[in-house]
């Protein structure tokens, strides 16, 4: 007989109890039931923001129903647990279902307090936990222009940065003197407000509100004790959380005098056989909002109902997060409360960075310390603190910044192989050199291996130092070499191009190479030549490095036809072009289909017929599309401010002028835009290479976001900039990943891959680091100057045309083709309808 | 010489030598398509090697006609060509395919006479 194992509540630590027992080897003594009251399976609320920069209900959750179903977990959703006969040892729901139990989990988690002020009870007065309440605040936010959050803390700076991108005009109202009361001191609290003031969100410290009454501009108006007031049209409550401990307390459980459920150091209630972990639960009087202790307490409670020996001996409370952009991160006694306690402070108003931490009385061992603006360090001393490392001769080294760029004064060798590096998915330092051992060479490795870093990603950078310092350890060298013609990187390879002056490929061969080179380096080589000297990419001297597509300047597709995509830049197209490609269609029987770049694609030309439809579509206005080129697609756009209600800002305008802008720079791989006009980021922005998308403050720009085969959400890189600046940031980065990216690696990866991610490219961009950017802005320029239209270049040169032939010794066309009709159109025929020459289309000549 | 080669260089001779092209159509390290006898063949010429190579213009894996549109260059020893649609490497000296012995194409005897190209196909 199986024991049954009740979870009540199947939030982020229900789920990691279940997820642990069920993959713990005696796993198959044990049945699972878990109820939710939520109509979902648990999801990521750490990052419940991200609902708000377009991920959605699905991409935050954690695990699946078929998951559940796998691995023979029963769960019942939207039915709340209300009472427990503790006699019987069952629990009973509130559609009256009794399940019995032999253990039972109260992971029942939190919820959110309202201040007790009257007048909060308001339609559009809301809080912010579940998806539910998302979907509540993203509906008000439609109706409303003004919102306020209550409460200027982890979650209340969260919820306003969700207000700020649902574009309201938004408030931070705190009770406290100071931002993040309980994680920064004075110094950190006020550098975050004015980092957060200058982006736009209204900072109101020390107010306490009395009620909440009608207003007369907004819909509401807040009155304060100090006599103040405040209108807004919508409320979010982020005033901390309580414990729900409703059940526990209803049985006659122990419950701590301010909530919470009491637990020991296995995480066992006062009543046998039932336990308690998460926010729910009170060890040692205290509550822990953090996900990572909550994991902590699921690996214990499972320990001890499988027989181990796992104790809960309290937690780190150390924090990083970025709020509204700004990175922000606390460890251990921040403030200073230890008797003693010395401290060392750097603070840089240019920089907007501030520093401080705490060590104890003998100058001995770090305490604590906080950070904002620049968290580089927190790895390190987060290590330090909790393994309670002495600190480097000069103290001052942890928080002064470097003179050669590099970072932290302590290496990750000095970790003890126990630390704990990842604490999201209990991950050590000893596990994380284990699976480099194992052949985990990369970071993608090191996650699937390891699970390191997968869930908040605050330790990403800390496990890339251990990994690489674990490889230069093993003696691995990884070779990055293009192929086995050039002991060299792309990266390398465009650094001796651009710094030898190199400008045909076998210079380079004979100099730098050997072989004949192959389809890999010879485009590499030839993106490399035509990003830095931007020649017509068909001149004789590089027409042999030159994929098909490059040569031909369209398509191959599976018959050895090619297909035509002329460039609509931003997805704007005349009437008159349109009947243009109509007819062109039209004539050559070409399959035609809307791509998903909002473009034309015209299939089934044969090559000698490109010259002729290029012509006719040259004359007609178009250009080329370069869909042929690892270079810049398309710049898919919304309709914007021109037309549509909602729009900000003009971002059809602003989709045409960076598509005419960037159209023909070669580049390590393809290079996709999106501009929408608004927060509702109809052009699906944040799923592409760069993402511009309009605020009423300005442009937002994201880098490196990708759909595709491996779907990656585009990071935030600046807020609020002007046209200007937009552009010149766009320039610098691209002509950045234009240098340093490796063949064919998309912006994506190419920001996962550099070292010091985003804040090192918001710093080479940015503050100009390296001192590089006016060489990028000037080498982009120099591309856009040298565009040209390789297809006007072509039916302009008859010579060019030359090539566009199937057989150099005949105008016969290749007679393999064969097509028939689909759905009114052409497709080429299958095997047995060739055979069979059933009903074939006649070819155009 | 033994008998054999003899014989072979023999077969090979009856067959006409065609002229396709001036040497000056092909551009260096590119291929070309000529019908020869009613068959595709894909010419190229390596600049390095100051050589030119004939094989079939059929790809037996991608079923299309578009080998003389691959990039030519070398693995190892072997002087290849890689096909467009899907990226195997064929020998030009040999026909056979690198990553699928399985597959290879017909090789054709090429020359350059006085400027024009021959094939024996």
């Amino acid at each position: 007989m199986k024991k049954r194992i009740v979870v009540v509540g199947n939030g982020m630590v229900g789920h990691k109890f279940i997820d642990n027992l069920v993959n713990h080897a005696d796993a198959a003594q044990y049945q699972v039931i878990t109820f939710s009251e939520e109509p979902r399976l648990a999801y990521d609320r750490v990052q419940l923001s991200k609902y708000f920069s377009g991920s959605t209900a699905e991409d935050l959750m954690l695990t699946s129903e078929n998951y559940y179903n796998e691995k023979s977990v029963e769960f019942i959703l939207k039915d709340k647990v209300v009472d427990l006969d503790l006699d019987n040892k069952e629990v009973i729901t509130a559609s009256g279902r009794r399940e019995g139990y032999d253990k039972l989990i109260l992971a029942t988690g939190s919820f959110p307090f309202v201040p007790p002020i009257p007048g909060n009870k308001g339609e559009h007065c809301l809080v912010y936990r579940t998806i539910e309440d998302l979907e509540a605040i993203t509906h008000s936010a439609t109706q409303s222009k003004v919102g306020v959050v209550v409460g200027g803390g982890l979650l209340g700076l969260e919820a306003a940065a969700a207000l700020k991108a649902a574009g309201l005009e938004t408030h931070v109202v705190e009770f406290a003197p100071r931002l993040m009361a309980v994680q920064l001191d004075e110094g950190g609290g006020k550098l975050l407000r004015r980092k957060i003031e200058s982006l736009g969100v209204r900072v109101h410290t020390q107010k306490a509100t009395t009620e909440i009454v009608a207003g007369t501009e907004a819909r509401y108006r807040m009155n304060f004790a100090d006599g103040s007031h405040l209108e807004t049209d919508m409320i979010l409550f982020s005033a901390g959380i309580r414990p729900q401990d409703e059940l526990a307390r209803k049985c006659g459980i122990e419950v701590g005098e301010r909530g919470g459920i009491v637990i020991d150091n296995n995480c066992q209630t006062s009543v046998k056989d039932i336990y308690s972990i998460g926010e729910s639960a009170l060890w040692q009087n205290r509550i822990y909002g953090l996900v990572a202790p909550g994991y902590h307490m699921a690996k214990v409670a499972v320990s001890h109902i499988t027989g181990g020996s796992e104790q809960f001996s309290g937690a780190d409370m150390s924090t990083k997060l970025k709020l509204l952009g700004v990175d922000v991160a606390s460890v251990g006694d921040a403030h200073g409360n230890t008797p003693g306690s010395l401290s060392y402070t750097y603070s840089n108003d240019v920089d907007e960075v501030y520093k401080r931490i705490i060590v104890s009385a003998d100058n001995k061992k770090l305490l604590g310390a906080v950070l904002v603006g620049d968290v580089e360090a927190y790895g390190v001393l987060q290590q330090m603190c909790v393994n309670g490392m002495d600190l480097p001769e000069d103290p001052n080294s942890l928080i002064l910044p470097s003179v050669d760029g590099s970072s932290s004064a302590m290496g990750v060798d000095a970790l003890p192989e126990t630390a704990q590096i990842c604490s999201c998915m209990d991950v050590s330092k000893g596990t994380i050199c284990c699976a480099v051992q194992n052949g985990a060479t990369t970071m993608s490795a090191i996650k699937d291996a390891t699970k390191a870093s997968t869930s908040c990603g605050g330790c990403t950078a800390l496990v890339k130092q251990v990994m690489d310092s674990e490889l230069i350890k093993l003696g691995v060298e990884v070779s990055n070499h293009i192929c086995e013609h050039f002991p060299h990187s792309r990266r390398e390879l465009a650094d001796i191009v651009r710094i030898k002056k190199i400008k045909i490929f076998d210079e380079l061969l004979d100099g730098h190479g050997k072989g004949l080179g192959c389809e890999i380096c010879k485009p590499a080589v030839a993106s490399i030549l035509a990003s830095f000297w931007n020649e017509f990419v068909l001149d004789k001297k590089h027409i042999g490095l030159q994929d098909t597509n490059d040569i031909f300047l369209g398509n191959m597709q599976k018959d050895g036809t090619y297909s035509i995509v002329p460039r609509v830049a931003g997805g704007e197209i005349t009437p008159e072009k349109l009947i243009v490609l109509g007819q062109v269609a039209k004539e050559y029987k070409l399959y035609t289909k809307i791509t998903g770049g909002q473009r034309i694609d015209l299939f089934g030309a044969q090559l000698h017929q490109l010259p002729a439809i290029w012509k006719v579509l040259v004359e007609a206005g178009f250009e080329t599309g370069q869909a042929y080129g690892k270079s810049l697609r398309t710049v898919k756009s919304c309709v914007g401010s021109t037309w549509c209600r909602y729009g900000v800002l003009d971002s059809v305008g602003m989709a045409i002028t960076l598509e005419n802008r960037y159209k023909g720079i070669r580049a390590p791989h393809k290079i996709k835009f999106g501009v929408s006009g608004c927060t509702r980021e109809c052009a699906e922005a944040q799923g592409k290479d760069f993402g511009v998308i309009a605020t009423e403050s300005g442009w937002n720009l994201y880098v490196c976001g990708n759909g595709g085969m491996r779907p990656r959400h585009a990071d935030l890189f600046a807020t609020g900039l002007d046209d200007a600046t937009l552009i010149k940031y766009i320039d610098r980065v691209m002509m950045f990943y234009i240098r340093t990216g490796d063949r064919l690696q998309r912006t994506s990866v190419w920001l996962e891959n550099l070292d010091g991610g985003l804040a090192y490219l918001k710093k080479v961009v940015i503050d100009d680091k390296l001192g590089i950017a006016a060489e990028l802005e000037q080498q982009l320029q120099e591309n856009i100057d040298q565009f040209q239209c390789e297809w006007k270049t072509t039916v302009e040169n008859p010579e060019l045309q030359k090539r566009f032939k199937h057989f150099i010794n005949s105008d016969d066309r290749d007679e393999n083709l064969a097509y028939v009709l689909e759905r009114g159109q052409i497709r080429p025929a299958f095997k047995d309808e060739r055979e069979n020459k059933i009903e074939l289309v006649e070819l155009v000549d | 010489m033994n008998g054999k080669n003899i014989s072979v260089r023999k077969m090979m001779s009856e067959k006409n030598w065609i002229s396709v092209c001036f040497e000056d159509d092909l551009f260096a390290d590119t291929g070309v398509c000529a019908k020869v006898n009613g068959q595709q063949v894909a010419i190229f010429k390596s600049s390095r090697l100051n050589e030119l190579f004939a094989i079939s213009n059929y790809d037996p894996i991608g079923e299309a006609n578009v080998l003389s549109r691959g990039i030519i260059g070398s693995l190892g020893d072997a002087v290849v060509v890689a096909s467009p649609l899907y990226k195997e490497h064929y020998n030009l000296r040999t026909g056979e395919c690198l990553e699928k012995p399985e597959y290879s194409v017909a090789t054709f005897p090429v020359k350059v006479e006085n400027g024009v190209v021959h094939v024996q196909a």
